[in-house]
């Protein structure tokens, strides 16, 4: 025993006096932060998750980008124009480079985007790109990709032609999906952006200088890069590391300087001592989270029905004792953040739902003894289990039916969505650029691919298409405010809370550009003490 | 032994088979694919991902083609990961897992022979059921709920090792800890009752009579028979050691192989979950198979094959 006692004590001596966390260094620019999961490509031409999107993010730059405020701004083009009809746009591209010396080219951004809609190619946000002309066609190898309305007609200059016009378009441009790749590698090595090496190269302000798998990234400031004055940070260093508390108490312990959102998440059980001790920080997201009502099947094919459920649920009660995170409660589908809210409804309005509740059963022939049970499905994470279960006892609390609730594995959860073998589910996201249409786009057709809810309405489908056409932002707006009426009033969804991001950070890190759409752009950021 | 090491190794062989073709059956029956995401796709650009992956193939022409791969060792490309073969996943992924596992398991068995062994010394004095009650801990305690604690007590609070992370030996000392301590209290309980039924054998009262002391007792003729139903239980726990375990994996980060077994499936991740399954079943019955042979050494009475007996 003594021997065993010794040799412990030896173990922690010898370790004990090589500890780690090393303080704020002023004349080395290290930020350390950690990545959620592991990028599973950094090929700007595949990705679809957030992580590898927000390392892409910060290896490439598209024709423009977006500030903080949400504003769109030149970044490898430096001018644009756009034709009377709003059809035509012709980016002019300033002299930027490839990490490895070569000058980004018009025909690269024209060659990434075709690839993209070659129907060979394995992209799953291909139909991104479907407002470009003849794209969707070529898509399904009706037309070459050579009629894709998009050329370069010298280096610098780039035409892009629409199918139709699109008032969010700069919006768009600005976002992964239209970014461009170095083809001069692309096309030679498929494999040139899962790894870090000489054939992955990029054009945006940081390089990335190691990738093991798993494990760690290290990026660092790019000499090539057109505007390398205004980068301050000489590396950013990121863990790859899926537990939220391991990442929380790494930003404890003085070994990461940031956890949380747009990188990864906080630990929910953490939110409330973090916000007690005011370090909590929010930043609102383009985003709601709600419930959606399968209006196929009953008894959620009776409006009333789905309005009392609606109705029933109090917010307020969710966001002050399970969300935490300063987020408001949803009476609509768009977001805030992308335009001025207007409530169509009343958060927990009992007396309207129990009242709308009775004409229901009515109406449908139920009383609450013959209702049949009603399953509410979630995907399983504790955050939604939480809410599930409060939203149960609230709709028990208001109606005295005690609803079933069921967790499912991701897969299987979205694989009972799309076939529509659910009663009520969860459903949240944020918006992939900053208009309306991307919320409404989901519903816009009864058959639309992300159409979980089975809704339609000849009439909201009218007027989303005439804002579609209508190139008068104030004439677009109202069209697509009637839509939103609209769709409010049938309720295929429940809205319970728009989205906030989360995260602490130590007070040196500043200028980091955290957006509404859940991106972080590090172009600017650099540590100084107060 | 010819006989023997043939005989194993074709009913090796057919196991795997087996494994492979039942993994491949029940991986085509869960719902979904490894492109379902929350926002959904058109069709065409699913048809396009499928054809891109050979997954619009008939599934037995899949079953077919990933045979074959098997049997030159080709598993295929990952397809969340798209750059990486599951082979290069593999041999990342294990040697991680694999430094990590045998620091553990030197440990556990270290630990729990030795606390074993002062046990049943001290058979049924404060120090057995001191160690007894570490055992007990050791085993009803999960491996998850002690890595928290111990990134609490040991990093946080005394601040003597990183929180997470891998690359040193420092990164290795607190997940060793915790794969090692339910092992480890399970090879001290065995070590016990077994040293304590040795202990009263007449070849033992036999030793102590001709004077030897009881380090001696305990080193030359005790412990070789009560090590015995360890070694039988090393084979399974080398497996389940050296290719990693999920929880402790996410908990310190390290990017091992245990993590691969439940993220292949979450991600729908085909050719991950076939190879993982396979690798994992390759070594466990390689293992079950070194003990076997190691039975030998061990116990001369212990014969491979039983002899023919001429009636």
């Amino acid at each position: 025993m003594k021997i065993l006692i010794s040799i412990c004590l030896l173990f922690f001596a010898l370790v004990g006096c090589q500890k780690k966390s090393h303080p704020f260094d002023e004349n080395r620019q290290v930020l350390r932060m950690n990545i959620h999961t592991e990028p599973p490509t950094l090929d700007a031409r595949k990705a679809t998750d957030t992580s590898s999107i927000s390392i892409i993010n910060t290896c490439f730059e598209g024709l423009m980008k977006r500030a903080k405020d949400g504003s769109i701004h030149p970044a490898i083009a430096n001018k644009f124009k756009v034709s009377e009809d709003n059809l035509t746009y012709t980016f002019y591209l300033r002299d930027a480079k490839w990490w490895d010396g070569k000058p980004v080219t018009a025909r690269d951004f024209e060659n990434t985007w075709k690839t993209i809609l070659s129907p060979n190619f394995g992209s799953g946000f291909a139909n991104d790109l479907y407002v470009l002309k003849n794209a969707r066609p070529a898509k399904i190898g009706e037309v070459s990709t050579d009629e894709i309305g998009v050329r370069a007609i010298d280096s610098k200059t780039l035409i892009v032609e629409l199918e139709k016009p699109v008032p969010y378009f700069l919006d768009l441009i600005a976002t992964h999906s239209f970014l461009a790749v170095p083809m001069h590698i692309a096309t030679q090595y498929s494999h040139w952006a899962d790894n870090c090496g000489p054939h992955f190269v990029g054009n945006g302000p940081y390089i990335l200088d190691k990738w093991k798998h798993h494990n760690f990234m290290k990026l660092i400031k790019n000499p090539h890069y057109w505007d390398r004055d205004s980068v301050l940070l000489d590396e950013i260093e990121l863990t790859i590391i899926e537990d939220e508390t391991t990442e929380l108490n790494m930003f404890e312990s003085g070994e990461l300087d940031w956890a949380g959102s747009p990188l990864s998440t906080l630990p929910t059980d953490a939110l409330q001592a973090l916000a007690a001790d005011n370090r909590l920080q929010t930043y609102p997201l383009s985003g709601t989270y709600y419930y959606i009502f399968n209006v196929r099947e009953p008894p959620f094919d009776n409006l009333n029905f789905r309005k009392a459920f609606a109705l029933a649920i109090n917010r307020q009660t969710i966001i002050d004792n399970i969300t935490q995170s300063d987020q408001s409660p949803a009476t609509s589908f768009i977001p805030p953040t992308i335009w001025k809210v207007e409530s169509h409804f009343k958060d927990n309005d009992l007396a309207e739902a129990n009242h709308l509740f009775d004409v229901a059963l009515k109406e449908m022939g139920y009383t609450r003894q013959t209702l049949p049970t009603i399953t509410l499905i979630y995907n399983t994470s504790s955050a939604h289990h939480k809410i599930a279960q409060a939203i149960q006892e609230q709709w028990f609390q208001a109606f005295g039916i005690r609803v079933k609730l069921a967790n499912k594995e991701w897969k299987v959860f979205l694989d009972e969505l799309s076939h529509k073998q659910f009663q009520v589910a969860r459903m949240g996201g944020i918006a992939s650029f900053k208009d309306p249409v991307t919320f409404f786009d989901l519903y816009k057709y009864p058959d639309s691919c992300n159409n979980f809810s089975g809704w339609s309405n000849p009439q909201f489908t009218h007027l989303i298409e005439t804002a579609e056409k209508t190139t008068d932002p104030a004439k677009r707006e109202e069209f697509l405010r009637a839509a939103e009426k609209i769709f409010m009033a049938e309720m295929p969804i429940a809205p319970i809370y728009y989205y906030t991001g989360t995260y602490v950070k130590k007070g040196y890190v500043k200028g980091i550009l955290l957006t509404e759409l859940s991106e972080a752009d590090f172009k600017f950021a650099f540590l100084e003490m107060q | 032994m010819i006989r023997f090491l043939s005989k194993k190794i074709l009913i090796l062989i057919l196991s795997l088979f087996m494994v492979a073709t039942l993994t491949f059956t029940l991986m085509q029956m869960i719902p979904g694919d490894p492109f379902t995401q929350e926002k959904a796709v058109p069709e065409e650009i699913l048809k396009a991902m499928f054809h891109h992956y050979g997954l619009d193939q008939p599934w037995h022409v899949q079953y077919l083609k990933y045979m074959k791969g098997l049997i030159t060792w080709d598993l295929g490309p990952s397809f969340k990961y798209q750059g990486r073969t599951v082979t290069e996943i593999i041999k990342e992924g294990f040697p991680v897992s694999m430094t990590l596992g045998l620091e553990a398991l030197l440990l556990s068995i270290f630990c729990g022979v030795g606390l074993g062994c002062i046990a049943s010394l001290k058979h049924l004095k404060w120090q057995d059921h001191f160690t007894m009650v570490i055992a007990v801990l050791g085993i009803s305690v999960p491996s998850f709920i002690l890595a928290t604690f111990l990134q609490y007590l040991i990093s946080m609070k005394l601040d003597l090792l990183p929180v997470a992370r891998w690359g040193s030996f420092e990164h290795s000392i607190l997940p060793a800890i915790a794969l090692s301590a339910l092992p480890m209290a399970f090879i001290a309980r065995l070590t016990r009752s077994n040293m304590v039924e040795i202990m009263q054998q007449d070849y033992i009262q036999t030793a102590k009579s001709k004077g030897l002391n009881s380090f001696q007792i305990v080193t030359k003729h005790a412990l070789r028979n009560a090590l015995l139903p360890i070694v039988t239980y090393l084979g399974p726990l080398t497996t389940a050691i050296l290719t990693g375990s999920f929880a402790v994996e996410k908990i310190f980060g390290i990017p091992g192989l245990g993590q691969w077994f439940v993220m292949s499936i979450t991600n729908r991740d085909y050719t991950v979950i076939m190879g993982t399954t396979i690798f994992y079943s390759t070594i466990l019955m390689v293992s079950v198979f070194l003990v076997d042979v190691l039975y030998c050494f061990i116990d001369p009475r212990i014969q491979l094959m039983q002899k023919r007996v001429k009636v």
